[in-house]
């Protein structure tokens, strides 16, 4: 079937590879890396152990990993995208099983030497598939239901299992990242008006569905002072720590909500407060503007990409990346309500790093190889 | 290519519009991080501060209290307390058993702490046991290295080392109470090793001896575990309070005291007012409340019927009986009524309308002057002048003497006794005043009455050559003298004077006078004074007719004993006013009593000496 003509591509050695990659897109990633590493030492007390260490090995050994799946040409990954899509979907449901005959709410699949969140790695597989799916799609076939069915599934089967697990954080990027992907291969306004709608409507049922714990959530986003002592204590502290943080923040290694450790889970999910708690605004504007300047060039490095394919991978990925900022920070300074999403590449912890950099690989891997002559239907 | 070139602008349109939304999230990020920093920062930062800091206070030593010479009266002993910390002592109910191998602990007070410490974070220290002894503690300093989590802390406890002897003047201290919170807001009240001032100086000097708490502010983590102090304030020391009270006379006059069933006693400076001794027996041990005084003990010295928290001193209030009559013969002396030269002749009886008053000496005392009715306790004689000087200017000159009235002294709870006149009679019993009623009173009895500290201060006034001087106890306040020791002249002639107080000496020194029992051998220390007996109850007609004189069969009925005294005889310098209750007579009692107590100030030669600061 894949009958590409000689391209350029073909001809690349490993060096015009690495030539070809965007190294300015590297060196913003590596930043934000750095300010985790200093938020990860300073939440440790002034300590590289336990966290900013084995953060900083982990960094080294995901950011080789990103440049070698750049390395590989991306019609590998066009055309393992709906095979990783099926493997994707099968950990999900081997880890739902597991979780039905009482192993409790486990969301990951030991492997010994590394442990896999399968719904981390759907984020991007999703992503992947629907770019896959939508490479060669005409306008004609973007404005008829039965073409678009297929994708709508292709999002709604891994949702309906995270959701299961019940990772709401998760099943809303997955959720956002797909209409992301729709809109962004030209799907009819009509559509997600409509598709709003029927959202909206379907709330109240959303509601009954949801688990106690996390009604509770909601409630308590709607009112943190209801409850000061329970779950709104979260989001209490956080926004003390924030606040009192000021323009220039209390210093480094000097946050007093996080090393009294009135602030909960300070190295994971609430590593934002502790980073806004010591360096003020100016340190929060800064983080911001680091991570805008990367969503820029993920949009940059798009727009140079000549495949739709690419395009539309590289996009979604940026997207998705950005979610998880979004959700993150909006949790912690008290705007959305406490879903348990970290903040990428700042929090400790290696899945959420992980399935960042093996996204980023595969946008930088669609971007050196931005003139490949991409198979046609 | 079109349809791919158009998808190519439709999808660079619609990343746009992606990138747009991803910049407008930022900025409403990035605008709700500035909302929280900037407009609601300084909200946050006492918030963030309000959880990280804790104020703790430091308890102040209290300001000791000390007699003339430096000898404490009142002190701080260090208490010693075993104090565990379960999160150092890994097997909390091991630590104690070993722990109670040295000390007395049973198995009941061991659960007990192991039940309070699950209540309180691990590292709270728990008080195991206060008050150790040196022993004690020396044996738990030795075996420390084998009973992890323990530890020896220091406290300060308030302590009396007069006990009873000075627990009427110095008080005592005890628990904050529910009512002292409302008298005084002061924060240090709410700390709970703080104990306050009840009774005596204690409580009268209570807000100078008290001392300031320091305040250090510590910063807690979230378990409430303190990480350091950030800053600290250090406690000052009360002042510390030197009296003019001799520890060792007072110690004499308590002993002294104790040789009766109920009595009091006061030792003052005839020209300065400064009390060298004032006593009231029975008394207690101020070192029983300190730690808080048990129910049955309390009870055994509630239901003591003399009274033993009652400072008879200065609160009891008695019919002066004989000792008023100094003041019925200057006021005769200060109207015209009576010079020194006026004789009455006593039959033993006085007639005064339908009604007969007798004197104490059946048959009379045949003729006497002013000074031989002092010196033999004419009653008669009194009786008679008194029908000519009215009650009015009797009770004008009391007064002037510092009856009737309280002196601000430094104890609270000083009564001001009652001189009664024509308008006090209207105005309380609303009843004509009769004219027996000056009789009875001119020999002290009848509704008069006063205290032993006002008949010690009446006394001084009449010996020291009229000076208006008042009663005084604490020297000084830290270095600040607060005492007044030269006191203003009072309107009197000093020859009216000089006649009392010939009659006062001669009832002690003449062989008639009523106390001449009573004399001090040494002739550079005789003392001059005069007796009182105060009838308590009415003595009928039969009764005096069958010769009895007192109702000394019930000891509730008997007599008070008064004596106020001087010595030396010449130039006067000590006072003294005694009170034994029921104790007979005058003479019998109260004079023998009063002789012991200026021998002995006089062998100290206390006039001499100065208040000691430091």
């Amino acid at each position: 079937m894949i009958k590409s003509a000689p391209s350029l591509d073909n001809n690349m050695n490993i060096f015009n590879k690495l030539s070809r990659l965007s190294w300015g897109f590297i060196t913003l990633i590596i930043v934000i890396a750095f300010i985790g590493f200093t938020a990860l030492y300073s939440a440790a007390g002034g300590n590289f152990d336990p966290w900013a260490s084995r953060q900083i090995t982990r960094f080294c050994v995901g950011i080789a990993g990103m440049i070698i799946i750049a390395m590989f040409d991306i019609r590998w990954w066009y055309r393992l995208a709906y095979p990783l899509y099926i493997l994707g979907f099968i950990l999900l449901v081997i880890v739902e099983i597991k979780g039905q005959i009482g192993m409790g709410a486990q969301r990951w699949i030991d492997l010994g030497f590394i442990q896999i969140q399968p719904s981390e790695a759907m984020k991007i597989v999703v992503v992947l598939a629907l770019a896959k799916y939508f490479h060669t799609a005409t306008p004609e076939e973007m404005k008829s239901p039965r073409f678009l069915t297929p994708a709508v599934f292709l999002i709604l089967a891994p949702v309906g299992l995270v959701l299961l697990q019940p990772d709401l954080g998760t099943s809303l990027m997955i959720v956002m990242a797909g209409i992301t992907m729709f809109f962004l291969s030209g799907a009819p306004i009509l559509y997600f008006i409509v598709g709003g709608v029927l959202a909206v409507l379907s709330l109240p049922v959303a509601w009954s569905l949801m688990h106690s714990y996390q009604k509770q959530r909601v409630l308590t986003f709607l009112n943190p002072e209801s409850d000061p002592l329970g779950s709104g204590y979260h989001i209490i502290q956080s926004k003390i720590a924030i606040g009192s943080g000021g323009i220039e923040g209390k210093g480094f290694l000097q946050g007093t909500q996080s090393r009294l450790n009135f602030l909960p889970e300070k190295q994971t999910d609430f590593i934002f407060t502790l980073w806004v708690e010591e360096w003020g605004l100016i340190g929060g504007l800064f983080l911001f503007g680091v991570f805008g300047a990367l969503f820029l060039y993920g949009h940059i490095i798009a727009q140079k990409i000549r495949y739709s394919f690419g395009r539309l991978l590289a996009v979604g990925l940026i997207v998705n990346f950005s979610l998880y900022v979004f959700i993150n920070t909006a949790m912690v300074m008290g705007l959305i309500p406490v879903v348990g999403a970290p903040l990428p590449m700042i929090s400790y912890g290696g899945t959420s790093m992980l399935t960042v950099l093996v996204g980023f690989g595969l946008m930088l891997s669609a971007y050196v190889h931005r003139d490949a002559k991409m198979p046609r239907m | 290519m079109d349809k791919n070139f158009d998808r190519s602008k439709s999808f660079t349109r619609r990343a746009f519009v992606v990138g747009a939304v991803q910049g407008g999230m930022l900025a409403v990020l990035g605008g709700r991080l500035a909302w929280l920093q900037l407009v609601e920062g300084q909200k946050y930062k006492t918030l963030a501060d309000k959880n990280r800091i804790n104020v703790k206070m430091t308890l102040p030593s209290r300001g000791e209290i000390v007699d003339r010479f430096g000898v404490p009266l009142a002190i701080n002993n260090q208490n010693f307390r075993v104090m565990v910390i379960p999160e150092q002592s890994k097997d909390l109910d091991k630590a104690l058993k070993m722990l109670s191998q040295y000390i007395d602990l049973d198995e009941k007070q061991i659960q007990k702490i192991i039940k309070q410490s699950k209540k309180a974070a691990s590292f709270v220290p728990l008080e195991v046991t206060d008050n150790l002894t040196w022993n004690d503690v020396a044996k738990i300093e030795v075996h420390l290295p084998d009973l992890p989590g323990i530890n020896i802390d220091v406290g300060e406890v308030r302590s009396y080392p007069l006990a009873e002897a000075t627990a009427h003047i110095v008080g005592y201290v005890g628990s904050v109470t529910q009512n002292d919170l409302e008298k005084d807001p002061a924060h240090i009240l709410k700390l709970p090793d703080f104990k306050i001032g009840k009774t005596g100086l204690e409580k009268s000097f209570e807000e100078e001896i008290r001392g300031e708490e320091g305040t250090s502010h510590m910063e807690v983590n979230v378990r409430g575990r303190e990480v350091r102090e950030l800053n600290s304030e250090k406690s000052f020391e009360g002042e510390r309070l030197t009296l003019s009270i001799d520890a060792e006379t007072q110690r004499f006059t308590q002993n002294r005291l104790s040789q009766e069933r109920s009595a009091s006693a006061i030792v003052m400076n005839a020209h300065t007012g400064a009390v060298y001794a004032l006593s009231s027996y029975p008394s207690f041990d101020p070192n029983l409340f300190v730690n808080g005084i048990g129910v049955d003990r309390y009870q055994e010295i509630l239901n003591n019927p003399q009274f033993p928290f009652n400072n008879k001193a200065i609160s009891g209030q008695y019919p002066p009986g004989s000792t008023f009559k100094m003041i019925t013969a200057l006021a005769a002396l200060r109207s015209g009524v009576a010079t020194s030269k006026t004789l009455v002749n006593c039959t033993g009886s006085y007639e005064y309308g339908s009604d007969i008053f007798y004197c104490w000496k059946r048959g009379g005392h045949k003729y006497v002057s002013m000074e031989s009715a002092l010196m033999k306790s004419c009653d008669t004689y009194f009786y008679k002048l008194s029908t000519e000087i009215g009650i009015d200017k009797m009770v004008e000159t009391a007064r002037e003497f510092g009856l009737g009235e309280t002196y601000d002294f430094d104890l609270g709870g000083e009564r001001q006794g009652l001189l009664p006149d024509k308008e006090w009679k209207m105005a309380t019993l609303g009843q004509k005043w009769r004219p027996g009623e000056t009789i009875v009173s001119s020999i002290g009895q009848g509704y008069i009455s006063a205290t032993p500290l006002q008949l010690a201060v009446m006394t001084s006034r009449l010996v020291n050559g009229g000076k208006a001087v008042k009663p005084w106890m604490v020297g000084y306040v830290g270095d600040k003298k607060v005492n007044q020791e030269n006191w203003p002249s009072m309107n009197v002639n000093q020859r009216h004077l000089k006649i009392i107080k010939r009659g006062m000496d001669r009832a002690v020194d003449d062989e008639k006078g009523t106390a001449y029992s009573s004399q001090i051998e040494e002739k550079k220390w005789r003392m001059g004074g005069k007796t009182g007996t105060a009838q308590v109850k009415r003595i009928t007609k039969k009764q005096r007719m069958s010769g009895e004189r007192s109702g000394d069969d019930n000891w509730n009925y008997r007599h008070h004993a008064l004596f106020v005294g001087y010595a030396p005889l010449n130039n006067p310098k000590y006072v003294v006013s005694t009170v034994i209750e029921h104790g007979g007579s005058g003479s019998g009692t109260a004079a023998p009593l009063a002789r012991d107590l200026l021998r002995f100030v006089q062998e100290r030669e206390l006039d001499k000496s100065e208040i000691k600061v430091r």
